[in-house]
């Protein structure tokens, strides 16, 4: 073989860039690199004498100086006198609260809707099935519309809880629905709140103490502790008692009728536009979980399941021991690209007005600094950050979970 | 599949670049057709109606240049710009000009390399609330939510208005007009604000528009006009003078009923017939036949026809002249003397 | 034998008893609604869940639909008529139907063109999309690229018959050379269909428009439904070839070449759609030389064909990984270098198993198409946040349009994904 192809030294012909292997790679990645040169000098040239022609010129100074605008939902401090940067850094917050928020809820109505989707109810099944499908195939920013029109007409303004006879009562005297948002209560924490907290911490590490007890000793010597009940009264009775032993350190601060003409003052608010962009971002996401999730438990085989029945275990425990193991490994790739989808569509915020880094930096800045280039370049970094970032999570997990053949 | 078509229309693109003049000027007049900015639709300014047809006082100012460089009232390529893209598109020369109700101000002028050709429309930002809310003035709004037509320089006046009389509000940020006043309509939020004459165009399309008052106080000046690109003095010279003969027009009494037999032949008044072309050679100087003036005026009448037929008394939009009105009336419309 | 049983035995059956219905609660619809809606207490329970859930929608919408208006001039008419009952008002739709579907600006003495061009796509698509149909259909497919420009955008016929002319100038250049070399058949057709639209592109006499058989339309003009169908069809079938390119780079041993793919496809993976249409908006314009005034729909063609080449390339990356390696194995033994090992052996296995998961991110793409609404394109839910909500006539209407917008584009999507499954199905049966 090497006889054959190989020519003799010194016979190098200029045909052999193109048809000897050896020589052929080097052919096409030199093409390669002028054309990716020339490519990158050629709109490098085009944006310079762009720029130059019209006398505009890159520059991040705008970062620094007043944004001038107010934002409404901030979880950092900022006023119209922050720069434009911390505005930046209040859209980034409030991106990534919503994503968070959304692939929460999206994993919860995916789960359930794919376990259901395999229920043996027939129409538990078709109306699951008609979830997915409805919202599969419907783009998702009409839905986010659809669901910021819904709240703004189905849910009552905010001054039909106002003034000393309101038309409506807040429930349970502490929460308020309004097409604004929801009004919840927060809490107010006193001198010796800190003690109830520390409860509450020594009580969930209890919790898992006691679990990891209780699996050693089934381990050991098989006897089997009961962990339902035993969990609960872990986690309430001994905050419960602190809390009143302490004499009720922790206070609510409700949503206030009386303070404002306009709005309920006082306690958490929520506004409407980061429900609907929740809501709608979390059905959405969840139609297309629930198949990931009824995908990942129809690839696990039926012999597992008998064979798991065959050795005696009990149904739940088939589930959580043979059968949610296996579909997990197939689930939560996809479930994660689903999570990057999420983060990637809150860019759609800009559609009901909830100021996530699009609106603030890409959308109010740029329009008021007129700085395009600049805006929609730190933009784009944000979210490749955030993507990179959520992909080397997802990278790492493949490779923990790879089977591990031998 | 598609991509053979594509490659070819950029060549041909790419061929048609090669030709490209130097001038704003000469390359409408090669082109043949004005490329102008508009916004996506605020009713009364700039819409499309239901023919697809542009309609509005900005779009007259489009028509006016169109029919003073081509002769076309239209020869006008419209080219629907959101607050977030007019600039670039302007900047970038996708547009000739820009008439998308944009306010003038020192930055956008200096620091973003614009220049901006005159005033259309003096303006400035208000509120709109319910008449059920019982609020009579802006300064009663401590705590109130403020929905925002996003796209001038709104959010920055509304944020130094409440900031000057130390009160607080909740802003509420919404894209198009169309969703901003959904919001105000259920009650998500108090006060509407944006630019009066918006306020006003949007309170005219209202169910009931006699339960909703636009509150007094004005908060910002926002002087609203045309602009074209830095640097093109000739383009900024036609686009201006073009503004300015269509005051001057109303100021002379030139209406599109009269200035047909006006411009047949020079007549008693010498500003008349200079800028009718009658006399006087400023057409050409400016680059453009003698008549521009006499088309830009017929193209839809003079500024004070346009202001009626668009947003005046007798459209469901109802503006007064208010400070559009002629300086000869009590207004700020002053246009620099035709010689 | 029987007479000796018939003596020992007290009755024996001689004759076969009539056949019984089974027991009522074992078959029929008892059985059905025993098994399917009430096997335990608990699925009981939700059985009566949902039918609440059923009866709550039906009956919150059935009377709105039932009796909308379908023949009002505007909204406060649509409101005199119903005197204060709730009900749709689906007049917006009668009166803005060709908006919705065409634009606001499209002529409306054309529409026929984009009509006659939606119905040669079925005729386009039907053999990419069912294998067995006969190959020569492939002719349709390949020229309705053209025919379509042509009727949508207008015109000269020049311009749609040179790049026609292109392509097969080029076709013929490469299948001259491939045998020699699949390099040189592929640059030389590629030069070929260039040298063909340049020169092409000179010869078409200025003017030409003007004196055209069909008017032409400008793309700004281009709108509602028509333009997302144009978008997501343009774009997936110009990103499928890039994808492949991109995928096999990406797998590829040249290094640079991998890194140019890796760092392009992780790039556009890794940003929102809608950040690229902002360039696509705000700064593609400064990349192209002054005053070339490429349009802004081909910026955004630009900019989707990119996104889905990126994704497209993930899942024919996929589908690559997903061979067995003796298939590469095999290809080297015949002797096939890169390019005839790539087309005859891997690629064919690697695109069969990819259909599905391309389908799927053509169902996306096609989706995706309503955010250029955000960047001043009127498609469908531009037209509909745009124009119609501010036009002073239908000033206030939401529900109607939205859920047409939601009809249109489930119609299309389910549709799609439908294929999608009957493909996966069918292909299935030949792996197991």
């Amino acid at each position: 073989m090497s006889t054959l192809t190989d020519s003799p030294e010194g016979t190098f012909r200029l045909s052999m860039l193109l048809n000897d292997r050896r020589y052929r790679s080097y052919t096409f990645q030199g093409i390669a690199l002028v054309l990716l040169i020339a490519v990158v000098v050629y709109l490098a040239n085009n944006v310079m004498t762009n720029l130059r022609d019209l006398g505009l010129n890159i520059s991040y100074e705008f970062l620094g100086s007043p944004a001038g605008y107010d934002i409404n939902q901030t979880l950092i401090d900022y006023s119209s006198q922050s720069t434009n940067l911390r505005a930046a850094f209040v859209g980034i917050i409030n991106t990534l609260l919503v994503a968070v928020l959304a692939c929460i809820t999206a994993t919860f109505f995916g789960v359930i809707a794919g376990v259901l989707r395999l229920s043996n109810n027939w129409l538990v099944r078709k109306l699951m099935a008609v979830y997915v499908e409805i919202f599969r195939n419907i783009p998702v920013l009409i839905w986010i519309i659809i669901i910021f029109t819904i709240l703004t007409a189905v849910l009552p303004g905010s001054r039909a809880y106002l003034g000393e006879t309101p038309d409506k009562d807040m429930l349970l005297g502490y929460f308020a629905f309004t097409n604004r948002g929801v009004y919840a209560p927060a809490p107010i924490w006193n001198a010796g709140s800190g003690v109830v907290v520390a409860v509450f911490v020594a009580s969930i590490v209890g919790i898992f103490a006691y679990r990891r007890y209780a699996r050693n000793l089934l381990y050991a010597t098989g006897k089997l502790l009961p962990t339902g009940w035993p969990t609960l009264a872990i986690l309430i009775v001994p905050v419960v008692l602190t809390f009143f032993i302490m004499g009720q350190p922790i206070g609510l601060d409700a949503p206030d009728p009386l303070a404002n003409r306009f709005n309920l003052k006082g306690g958490i608010q929520i506004g409407a536009p980061l429900i609907a962009l929740w809501l709608a971002l979390s059905i959405y996401t969840g139609a297309f979980i629930a198949e990931n999730v009824r995908a990942g438990i129809q690839a696990v085989s039926k012999g597992q399941t008998e064979a798991a029945a065959a050795l005696g275990l009990r149904s739940g425990r088939i589930m959580n021991l043979v059968v949610l193991p296996q579909a997990l490994r197939v689930i939560i790739p996809p479930l994660i690209s689903n999570y990057l989808n999420i983060t990637k569509n809150t860019s759609l915020a800009i559609a009901v007005g909830y100021a996530d880094i699009t609106a603030t930096l890409g959308g109010i800045t740029l329009n008021q600094t007129g700085r395009a280039i600049e805006c929609v370049m730190l933009l784009m970094l944000f979210y490749l950050v955030i993507s990179l970032g959520i992909s080397m999570l997802m990278n790492v997990y493949n490779n923990a979970m790879k089977l591990k053949e031998r | 599949m598609k991509k053979t078509v594509f490659l070819g229309a950029l060549t041909v693109a790419g061929l048609a670049a090669g030709v490209a003049a130097a001038g704003t000027l000469d390359d409408v007049k090669a082109r043949g057709k004005l490329n102008c900015g508009v916004t996506t639709g605020l009713v009364g300014f700039a819409a499309p109606d239901a023919n697809g047809e542009w309609k509005g006082f900005d779009v007259a100012v489009c028509r006016a240049v169109a029919a003073a460089t081509l002769g076309d009232p239209a020869a006008v390529e419209f080219v629907p710009t959101t607050g977030k893209t007019r600039f670039t598109a302007l900047a970038s020369g996708e547009i000739d000009m820009l008439a998308r109700n944009t306010t003038w101000t020192f930055s956008r002028d200096v620091d973003l390399k614009f220049t901006f050709t005159g005033v259309n429309y003096y303006d400035g930002q208000g509120f709109m609330a319910p008449k059920a809310l019982g609020v009579s003035s802006a300064k009663e709004l401590d705590g109130a939510t403020v929905c925002i037509q996003t796209g001038t320089t709104t959010e920055l006046n509304l944020a130094d208005f409440f900031r000057a009389n130390n009160i607080s509000y909740q802003p509420v940020p919404i894209e198009t007009n169309a969703e901003a006043q959904q919001q105000y309509l259920a009650g998500a939020c108090d006060v509407f604000t944006t630019d009066a004459s918006g306020l006003a165009a949007t309170r005219a399309t209202f169910e009931a528009p006699g339960d909703h008052i636009l509150l007094p106080e004005i908060v910002s000046k926002e002087p609203l006009g045309p602009l074209v690109r830095h640097g093109d003095d000739e383009w900024a010279d036609v686009v201006r003078w073009t503004l300015n003969a269509l005051i001057t027009a109303e100021e002379l009494g030139v209406t599109s009923a009269n200035i047909g037999e006006m411009s047949a032949a020079a007549g008693g008044n010498p500003e008349i017939n200079r800028l009718l072309g009658t006399e006087g050679n400023l057409g050409e100087m400016l680059g453009l036949s003698a008549d521009w003036a006499t088309k830009a005026i017929m193209a839809s009448g003079n500024y004070g026809e346009v202001f009626e037929q668009n947003i005046g008394e007798s459209t469901p939009i109802g503006l007064s002249r208010g400070l559009n009105a002629q300086w000869t009336n009590g207004g700020l419309l002053y246009s620099p003397p035709f010689r | 034998m029987s007479d000796k049983r018939a003596d020992s035995v007290a009755f024996v059956r001689e004759t076969f008893l009539a056949e019984q219905p089974a027991p009522a609660s074992a078959t029929g619809v008892v059985k059905w609604l025993q098994d399917n809606l009430f096997p335990t207490w608990g699925n009981g329970l939700l059985t009566i869940v949902s039918l609440y859930v059923i009866y709550a929608l039906v009956t919150s919408t059935a009377p709105w639909m039932f009796n909308g208006i379908w023949n009002t001039e505007s909204l406060s008419e649509c409101r005199e008529i119903l005197d204060g009952a709730s009900a749709a008002c689906f007049s917006v739709l009668t009166e803005r139907w060709n908006q919705l579907l065409f634009g606001f600006k499209y002529p409306p003495s054309e529409y026929w063109r984009p009509t006659v061009a939606f119905v040669l796509m079925f005729a386009a698509l039907a053999p990419v999309l069912f294998f067995d149909l006969p190959r020569k259909l492939l002719i349709i497919t390949a020229l309705f690229p053209f025919t379509a420009y042509w009727l949508i955008w207008g015109g000269t016929i020049f311009t749609p018959l040179v790049a026609l002319l292109g392509v097969f100038a080029g076709y013929l250049v490469y299948a001259r050379f491939v045998k020699g070399s699949f390099a040189m058949g592929f640059f030389g057709g590629v030069a070929a269909a260039f040298a063909v639209w340049i020169v092409g592109g000179m010869m078409i006499p200025e003017g030409a428009n003007d004196a055209a058989l069909l008017e032409a339309v400008p793309s700004r003009d281009l709108g509602g439904f028509m333009l997302n169908m144009m978008l997501g069809l343009t774009c997936v079938s110009l990103s499928v070839p890039i994808g492949i390119a991109l995928a096999l780079g990406r797998q590829s041993s040249l290094p640079l070449i991998k890194v140019i793919c890796v760092v392009f496809i992780e790039f556009i993976r890794g940003v929102p759609l809608i950040t690229l249409l902002f360039v696509a908006n705000v700064m593609l314009a400064y990349f192209f030389p002054p005053g070339s005034g490429v349009d802004l729909f081909l910026r955004v063609v630009i900019m989707i064909t990119m996104f889905s080449a990126a994704y497209i390339a993930e899942v024919i990356r996929g589908g690559l990984a997903a061979l067995p390696k003796g298939q590469y194995e095999a290809a080297d033994s015949l002797g096939l270098d890169y390019p005839q090992a790539m087309r005859l052996i891997i690629l064919p296995q690697a695109l069969k198993i990819s259909i599905p998961g391309i389908v799927n991110v053509a169902v996306g793409l096609f989706k995706d198409t309503t955010l250029v609404s955000v960047i001043s394109m009127f498609d469908l839910v531009g037209m509909i946040r745009g124009p119609i909500l501010a036009s002073t006539e239908w000033n206030g209407i939401y529900w109607e349009l939205f859920m047409f917008a939601s009809v249109l584009f489930f119609i299309v999507c389910y549709g799609i994904s439908q294929y999608s499954q009957w493909l996966e199905r069918r292909l299935a049966t030949d792996h197991r």
